[in-house]
Formats: C-alpha cells, sequence, structure tokens
C-alpha cells in the first residue's frame, strides 16, 4: 500500500520534473529570444546616444559635408571619408562583379561535378580566410604592383593607393557575392530553362534571356549585399589603403575609409574632446548604410522569390 | 547564316569569359596561400610559437607570439561557447515553438541577416561605448562578450539552415508520444541537426579567431598570457597587424611568420568542418 502510494508520488514527481524542465527550456529559449530581438535596436541606440553630442554641437549637414578634419580644433568634417568610402566601394565591385557573374553561370549551368567539387572548398576557405589575412597579403603582392602599374601610366605613388584597397576588397567579397548569386539563379525554375530550349535556343540565350532576366532583383540584390559587405570591411583595407586624411582625385592616391578611421583613432580619442562622440558618429553611418543597404537586398530576394 | 555565326561567336566568348573569372577566383586563394607561406614560413621558428614576447622583442629581439596565440583561442573559444548557448535555444525555438508562426519566424530569420551584415567594426565601437558605460578596461572578457555579439546571427543562421529540413514527420511523432516540446528539441531536433550545429560552432569559432575590428577595441592588448577574464588580452590578428607596422625588418618577418599561424589554423577548421559534417551527415534519419 505504503509502497504504491509513494511509487505514484515518484511518478508524479517525475512529470512535474519533465513539465518544469520544458518551462526553463522554454523561458530560456524565450530569453535568447529576447536578447537577438533586441540587438540590433541597442546597436542603433547606444550609437546614436553616443554620437549625438556632436550632432548637437555642429549640424548634420556639416558633418557629413565639410572636409575640415582638424580633431585638434574641434572640426570634424567627414567628406574625405565618405568619398573614400565610396571610392574603394564602389571600385571593388566594379572589378569582382563581373567576375562573380560569369563565375556564377559557369557553376550552375556549365561545370561538370568534379568542377563544383574543386570550388565549393575554394569559395569555403576564401570566405573563411580572416581580413588580416588578405590584408597582408595584399601587402606582400598588389602593393607593389599596384607601385609599378602607376609608375608605368605615369602615376607615380607609393602602392598604398585607393586602387590597392579596392582589388583587395573585391577577392574578400568574392565568396559573399558568389555564394548569393549560385542561389539565386538556382531559384529559377527548370520548366522555364526546358521551354526556352525547346523552342531552339541555344544554351546562351536561353541564360541571357529567360535566366538572367528572370533573376535579375536577385542579382541586383547580391551586388547590394556585396556593397554593404565591402563599406564595413576594417583590417584589409586599413593595411593597404594610405590612410591620408584628403579628398582622393584619382584611383592612384591614397584614401582613408571611414572604417580606418575608427580603428585607427580609437587609442587617443579618449583624450581629445568630442573625438570619441566623433568616431562613434562615423560608426554609426556605417551602421545606417550599412543596414539601409542590407534591408533594400533582403527585400528584393523575399519579393523576387516570392514572384518566381 | 550571319546571325548564327554571331551568335556562336558571341557563346564562344563568353563562355571564355566564365572559364577565365573562375580560374581567377582559383588562383586569387592560392596565390593568396603561397604568397603568405613564401614569406612566412622563413621566419617560423618554434621559439616564436612557444614563448610570449621578450623585452626588446618589438626591436628584433627573442621571444615569440604565444600570448596572441594564446589570447586569441581564449577569446573565440569563450565567445563560440557563450554563442552556443544563446544561439541553439534560439534557433530551436524559431524552428519548433513558433513552427506554425512563419510570418514571426521570417522576421527573425530577416533580422538575423541584417545584424550578419553589420561590419564587426560597428559592434567593436558599441561594444566599447558599453565597456566605457559600466566603467570597465579593455579585457578578455569585454571581448568575449562583443566577438559572441557578432557571431550569434553567423551561429543562429546556419543552424536553423538545417534545422529547417528536419522533417515534419519526425517532430509530430515525437510529440505525440507524449514528449514535452524541448524534449522533442534536445533530443530529436538536436541529434538530427548536429551536422549544422558542428559547422556553425566551426564556422563561428573561426570568425572569432579572425577578426580583428571587434577586439580591437574591446580585448586590448598585452605581451603576457591572460589568467583572468578582467585581464587584457592579446589576439593574433592584431599581433599581425602591430608588428607588420613596424619599421623594423625583422618584426615585419615575424608578422608573416604569425600570419601563416593563422592561416593554418584557418585551414585546419575548414577542413575539419568538412570532414566532421560529412561524417555526421551518414547517420541522419531521412
Amino acid at each position: 500500500m505504503n509502497w504504491k502510494v509513494l511509487s505514484i508520488k515518484s511518478i508524479r514527481f517525475f512529470k512535474v520534473g519533465r513539465i518544469l524542465k520544458d518551462k526553463l527550456h522554454s523561458s530560456w529559449m524565450f530569453v535568447s529570444f529576447i536578447i537577438v530581438l533586441l540587438l540590433p535596436f541597442l546597436l542603433g541606440i547606444g550609437l546614436f546616444l553616443k554620437s549625438n553630442l556632436i550632432i548637437k554641437e555642429e549640424s548634420l549637414l556639416q558633418l557629413l559635408f565639410s572636409s575640415q578634419w582638424h580633431p585638434m580644433k574641434g572640426e570634424f568634417g567627414f567628406l574625405p571619408f565618405i568619398i573614400s568610402s565610396l571610392w574603394v566601394t564602389v571600385l571593388s565591385i566594379l572589378i569582382c562583379g563581373p567576375i562573380c557573374l560569369f563565375s556564377a553561370i559557369h557553376l550552375t549551368h556549365y561545370a561538370k561535378r568534379g568542377m563544383l567539387k574543386i570550388m565549393h572548398p575554394v569559395i569555403d576557405i576564401l570566405a573563411g580566410i580572416p581580413s588580416v589575412i588578405y590584408g597582408v597579403w595584399g601587402i606582400i603582392l598588389i602593393v607593389p604592383f599596384i607601385s609599378r602599374l602607376g609608375a608605368s601610366l605615369g602615376h607615380p605613388n607609393s602602392g598604398y593607393t585607393i586602387l590597392t584597397g579596392a582589388i583587395v576588397l573585391s577577392v574578400m567579397i568574392i565568396p559573399f557575392i558568389l555564394n548569393i548569386l549560385i542561389e539565386v539563379i538556382n531559384t529559377v525554375p527548370q520548366e522555364l530553362e526546358e521551354a526556352s530550349l525547346s523552342l531552339g535556343a541555344t544554351k546562351w540565350e536561353t541564360i541571357k534571356k529567360v535566366i538572367l532576366k528572370k533573376s535579375f532583383p536577385g542579382i541586383i540584390s547580391a551586388f547590394g549585399l556585396g556593397i554593404s559587405r565591402a563599406f564595413g570591411e576594417t583590417i584589409a583595407v586599413l593595411m593597404v589603403v594610405g590612410n591620408v586624411v584628403k579628398i582622393p582625385k584619382g584611383v592612384f592616391q591614397p584614401g582613408y575609409p571611414l572604417p580606418s578611421l575608427i580603428a585607427n583613432n580609437y587609442g587617443e580619442m579618449l583624450s581629445i574632446p568630442m573625438y570619441d562622440s566623433a568616431l562613434m558618429f562615423a560608426a554609426l553611418i556605417l551602421f545606417v548604410v550599412v543596414t539601409a543597404f542590407n534591408i533594400g537586398s533582403r527585400y528584393l530576394i523575399i519579393y523576387s522569390e516570392r514572384r518566381i | 547564316m550571319k546571325r548564327k555565326v554571331l551568335q556562336k561567336t558571341e557563346e564562344i566568348f563568353t563562355r571564355f569569359l566564365m572559364v577565365f573569372s573562375t580560374s581567377i577566383i582559383v588562383s586569387a586563394l592560392l596565390l593568396i596561400i603561397v604568397s603568405i607561406l613564401y614569406k612566412g614560413l622563413p621566419s617560423l621558428s618554434w621559439e616564436m610559437i612557444t614563448q610570449i614576447p621578450k623585452g626588446g622583442y618589438y626591436f628584433g629581439k627573442e621571444g615569440g607570439i604565444l600570448n596572441a596565440i594564446v589570447g586569441s583561442l581564449y577569446l573565440a573559444t569563450g565567445s563560440t561557447i557563450l554563442g552556443l548557448i544563446i544561439s541553439l535555444p534560439l534557433a530551436l525555438y524559431i524552428n519548433i515553438h513558433k513552427a506554425k508562426n512563419s510570418k514571426l519566424v521570417n522576421f527573425i530569420r530577416f533580422l538575423l541577416d541584417i545584424l550578419w551584415g553589420i561590419p564587426s567594426i560597428v559592434y567593436g565601437a558599441f561594444g566599447f561605448t558599453v565597456m566605457i558605460y559600466f566603467g570597465m578596461r579593455t579585457s578578455l572578457l569585454a571581448g568575449i562578450i562583443t566577438v559572441t555579439l557578432f557571431i550569434i546571427p553567423i551561429m543562429v543562421r546556419s543552424m536553423d539552415e538545417v534545422m529547417k529540413t528536419v522533417p515534419k514527420g519526425l517532430l509530430e511523432s515525437a510529440l505525440s508520444l507524449g514528449s514535452t516540446r524541448s524534449e522533442t528539441a534536445y533530443k530529436v531536433v538536436f541529434r538530427q541537426s548536429i551536422p549544422g550545429i558542428v559547422t556553425a560552432v566551426l564556422l563561428a569559432f573561426g570568425r572569432g579567431i579572425g577578426d580583428a575590428a571587434a577586439v580591437l577595441f574591446t580585448a586590448g592588448y598585452t605581451d603576457y598570457i591572460p589568467n583572468a577574464l578582467n585581464q587584457p588580452a592579446a589576439t593574433l590578428p592584431l599581433a599581425i597587424f602591430f608588428q607588420l607596422s613596424s619599421p623594423i625588418p625583422e618584426v615585419q618577418n615575424r608578422a608573416y611568420a604569425a600570419a601563416v599561424v593563422l592561416t593554418i589554423i584557418i585551414l585546419i577548421i575548414s577542413v575539419s568542418s568538412r570532414i566532421v559534417s560529412n561524417k555526421f551527415k551518414q547517420r541522419r534519419i531521412k
């Protein structure tokens, strides 16, 4: 009798234990869900509060469009950095865009199995290499190359230029863009391709007029995501781009992109008034631009997938 | 007829461009690895990876980069564990608890993709402001927390990609046998998606070890191996970066050697993630 009661009790206890465990697990899951949900807003608010000081002091327009950068005198004009960032980003996309597009078509429609077996690890490893390694590579190989190229073209330079940064950056974002492009091109339904081929179009015509046309929004958004990745890249660019505060006027001149500004000056930012606020403002610009590009591109992908 | 010829030449030309582009990508990887090894191997020595910097190290005297190697491993391990504690429950949560609420799940995926895209220097700057706000100094802990923040989206999204493919029937049969949702999560879905989780962990570990911008502000730099969470820690990428900006050739050569060490660690991670995930894949229920 007693034994029976005990066993029922223990069963009940066991049951309660299981439910309790479920409750505990579920609530921890919920907590982690909330953390991630809040993270982007915390990021934005934190950076905004910190850079609010300087926005109050000087007008937003002056910060963004003045090229006077004298932290000691309290003059903060971000134009040289913004222009440098734009140069490097746009150039790198121009360099790697066509390469990625052609290679993505190759890998999705022409390559044999063996080729794909090689290319998957290649893309993975390229994506995994840390940016500082890209920077070292840039210093070893690209800097001397650009220096010689510039000299032979009549633009003598040290090799640490906008173009160097763009080349290093373009190799860095290749795996990123390529992966998205392959995914995007693969979402085009096979039937469309077959229909086009059965109507007598050649393979290239099919690709050009059916597949590329159908996946056009996806391709644009892949480049958009690439731009946002390139815009925020720090160490690799910092190592090869020259870091001179001046509005660059050509690809063979040194530049000073926004991420490099933040990374280079974090050491002294607490010793000069308003400097930390200015650097946080730079981080805020990065955050806003990158997030805007990301949201736009992701939305375009979702939209185009829905249409197919 | 003429049109045919034109078409043919266009096709041949573009096929040439395609092969050319793909070979550029392959050769870029080869160039990176070969040039790093070529520059770095001559100055890589046993004492470099087993000693911490000694007096005058930054003027070309004796010592090694053990402080940076250990610091990086601490940092990456700590943030991977911390990241796993948050990411795994979240990935399970959106795939089991909220599986029916597809709008919410899609929103979370969208949000994670956005978070993934935010550059690590922004996380670093954010980590720094929070650190200053709480009156903390640069330390291993601050570094770990900052790196955790930016590897969470990477981990959740890559686990999520695998958990999505777990058959619905499996989930339903587990629930219908009377298991609670968290039991289903950890005993069925978790086991099914181990290959994806292992890949996610290794991916995050690689990111943690290779990132420089986020730890630049938060982890600091030191010549000693940290033995507590509140001490600053050196990291391998920063060791490379600082030594390379020195004007002394011996110190620069050591930076190249350190780059070899980092590259080898990354290659090991990449290869092992491939092997491990292939091994686990064979045991999955389809």
